[in-house]
């Protein structure tokens, strides 16, 4: 993925994923920090109860490096991916979750309310995407969550790390994720650097909760500009003109003139007392 | 756990039959916390068919024991069951239309033909 093109528009996902981009997925360990971490931050979405082992659902597993990181977190797993060749890797690399061969926009073949949660990493932009003739990203999308939202159990969460192309991308996600039931929404981390950015769509079942905060967010109370207020506080400071004044004078003609009526100019005259000579 | 309900025309497509070619028993550890919970997620009735076509349903009891969560013996026999035994090679079939997903290396693959997405 070092490379500037998406691997999306390269090929679909079971032939791009072959034996040599799966092998990278063991080899490099740039790769597998970055996998890591994104899984961590996902588990850490995810909320599971501490104590309790969880049985999750792993959409999208690759080679199997997310589901090491569930098992370091005691949980078991059940994997899932359209690609022969990374599923080799991962079961060449003796992970202890089943894998599954599967396509995720022909649905998510379980039992109703199997599974505690959900995760999947760089998975979901795979299926806004039309490779064949009788793809269509709404119809896969839509039955994908509807699939997925059956085979949860209540109270489960779903998150999904995925890389999405434009804001109309994002929105067809959402869109379909909504329309399945599914409560939540997108959390993005560290939103003001080009690199670190990580979508994270948080789906839930059941009822809604508030949306856990996204990083780096921190330091900023507002993703909006901070509104410098002193120009107002400089007027109010300074308050309406002394009736009658020269400079309540000039305010209401200006008033005046805004109004659209005939107003004299200003001039050294303007509220000037007269002279007493009258 | 699996079913074939993506498929057209399958409404229920649980639970999906076994044929198995080469089955590998391994070892795993015992978690018994895991192994209560998942309890009630099962359709006990099938696990047992399913044990008992690969021919390891002997030491399992027939009905559902009660007060499982404190019988460890019965626990571990569902652990041994359910995590310990894996289909190498063989087949998934769909109960209700036949078809077969075959199962290589201990994975299953459920990728369906264009005709038989159901949408």
């Amino acid at each position: 993925m070092s490379s500037g093109k998406r691997p999306e528009h390269l090929a679909p996902p079971e032939i791009f994923y072959n034996d040599t981009e799966a092998r990278k997925y063991t080899s490099n360990s740039r790769m597998i920090d970055i996998q890591v971490q994104m899984t961590e931050r996902a588990v850490e979405l995810l909320c599971l109860p501490d104590d309790q082992p969880s049985l999750l659902l792993d959409l999208g597993c690759g080679s199997g490096l997310s589901g090491s990181v569930l098992e370091e977190n005691g949980h078991v797993w059940v994997g899932m991916d359209i690609s022969q060749a990374m599923l080799d890797v991962a079961v060449e690399r003796e992970v202890e979750g089943d894998l599954l061969l599967s396509d995720l926009g022909q649905g998510v073949p379980f039992r109703a309310g199997m599974f505690d949660g959900a995760v999947s990493v760089s998975a979901l932009q795979w299926l806004c995407n039309c490779d064949q003739k009788s793809h269509n990203p709404v119809k896969r999308l839509s039955k994908f969550f509807t699939l997925l939202y059956t085979s949860l159990s209540r109270c489960a969460r779903a998150v999904f790390q995925f890389y999405p192309e434009s804001p109309h991308q994002v929105e067809l996600v959402t869109t379909q994720a909504t329309k399945a039931g599914f409560y939540g929404g997108l959390i993005i981390d560290y939103p003001n650097s080009t690199k670190a950015k990580k979508y994270f769509l948080v789906l839930m079942t059941g009822q809604n909760m508030a949306l856990p905060k996204a990083l780096g967010t921190e330091n900023q109370d507002d993703s909006t500009v901070k509104y410098g207020n002193s120009r107002m506080t400089y007027k109010q400071m300074r308050g309406k003109p002394l009736k009658k004044s020269r400079d309540w004078i000039i305010e209401k003609k200006e008033r005046r003139k805004r109004q659209g009526k005939e107003v004299r100019e200003n001039s050294k005259f303007t509220g000037r007392r007269r002279c007493g000579k009258f | 756990m699996l079913t074939s309900k993506c498929m057209k025309g399958v409404t229920q497509g649980y639970p999906l039959g076994i044929q198995a070619r080469e089955v590998k028993v391994t070892e795993s550890e015992f978690n018994i916390d895991f192994v209560s919970r998942v309890i009630p997620k099962l359709d006990y009735d099938t696990l047992w068919t399913a044990a008992d076509g690969l021919g390891y349903s002997t030491d399992l009891p027939k009905t559902l024991v009660e007060n499982y969560e404190s019988n460890e013996d019965f626990l571990k026999k569902i652990h041994h069951v359910l995590l310990e035994i894996e289909v190498l090679e063989g087949d998934l079939i769909c109960p209700e239309t036949g078809r077969k997903f075959p199962i290589t290396s201990g994975i299953p693959n459920m990728l369906l033909n264009e005709d038989e997405v159901k949408y």
